[in-house]
């Protein structure tokens, strides 16, 4: 316990990943998958960063800084989606959503 | 990292910050209430910035601060009040095949856990850079954005913009 190790940041992302894969497996408020792929994003920003600091470079930052702001992107559209379907179908339940069942 | 007599509170930070981030993170994809899975989930990403901190990556710190807890969490609440999702307990959050996402989840995590200890063991997080990197993060990162990387900027900020006119386009009522 007397030294920061690499591995400890990459375990506690890797708990992250999972966790919002659960999330967006199992989940069937629209809502509730969305926040579940937010956790998978912030898991993968603690890996660049982690990797960044271990390799003595920048670079992990600022692909970091770009997820970030693709993440934004996707929850603004992924919202204005899910928004839609609530709007026709009076219902974010993932499972009502399967006209193309076959 | 930045000095050997700080590990050992850079590791006390860490390690209860990672377990109320875990703690948060379960709670968001177990709790039966949606704005209080919204709640939870500023914890965890109010917890990863703090791991940056501690990564001594202030910049993306404070950008996860403002962009994650300021806009992102604010956009899910919203959605939350414009589905209007049910705001006391709601029970008929998670699927059938609930399990088999869970099965999924430990597969997963396991393979990753027996790879990084399999191959990172007890690698210190290395402090070769570090140093240089905490005298100035703020400068380096916005002269690698400035410099090396100004294409991959501008196209991201032609996609966030493409991004937020096509959500009006979607949203708006017409």
């Amino acid at each position: 316990m007397d030294d920061v190790m690499l591995n400890q940041f990459l375990l506690l992302s890797a708990i992250l990943f999972s966790t919002g894969v659960y999330g967006v497996l199992a989940k069937k408020n629209a809502i509730l998958v969305l926040m579940s792929i937010e956790l998978i994003l912030n898991a993968v920003n603690i890996n660049l960063v982690a990797f960044g600091a271990h390799n003595g470079t920048i670079v992990g930052s600022v692909f970091a800084l770009f997820v970030i702001a693709v993440a934004a992107a996707e929850v603004g559209v992924g919202l204005a989606i899910v928004l839609l379907i609530y709007r026709n179908r009076r219902s974010v339940d993932l499972d009502d959503v399967a006209q193309m069942k076959g | 990292m930045v000095l050997a007599a700080d590990a050992f509170a850079q590791n006390v930070f860490f390690y209860v910050i990672a377990a109320a981030m875990a703690f948060s993170a379960i709670r968001v994809v177990t709790v039966k209430n949606v704005v209080h899975a919204a709640m939870y989930l500023v914890m965890v990403l109010a917890g990863v910035g703090a791991q940056f901190i501690l990564l001594a990556s202030e910049f993306v710190a404070a950008t996860q601060v403002l962009v994650y807890i300021g806009a992102v969490v604010v956009l899910v609440l919203f959605g939350v009040m414009l589905t209007r999702a049910k705001l006391g307990q709601d029970v008929n959050l998670t699927n059938d095949y609930w399990w088999l996402g869970a099965v999924a989840a430990v597969m997963i995590f396991g393979v990753m856990a027996y790879s990084l200890l399999d191959y990172y063991g007890d690698e210190p997080l290395d402090t070769a850079g570090a140093e240089s990197q905490l005298v100035d993060n703020t400068g380096q990162v916005s002269d690698a954005i400035f410099g090396q990387y100004l294409v991959p900027f501008e196209i991201i900020s032609v996609l966030l913009l493409g991004a937020l006119v096509g959500a009006i386009v979607l949203a708006r009522k017409d």
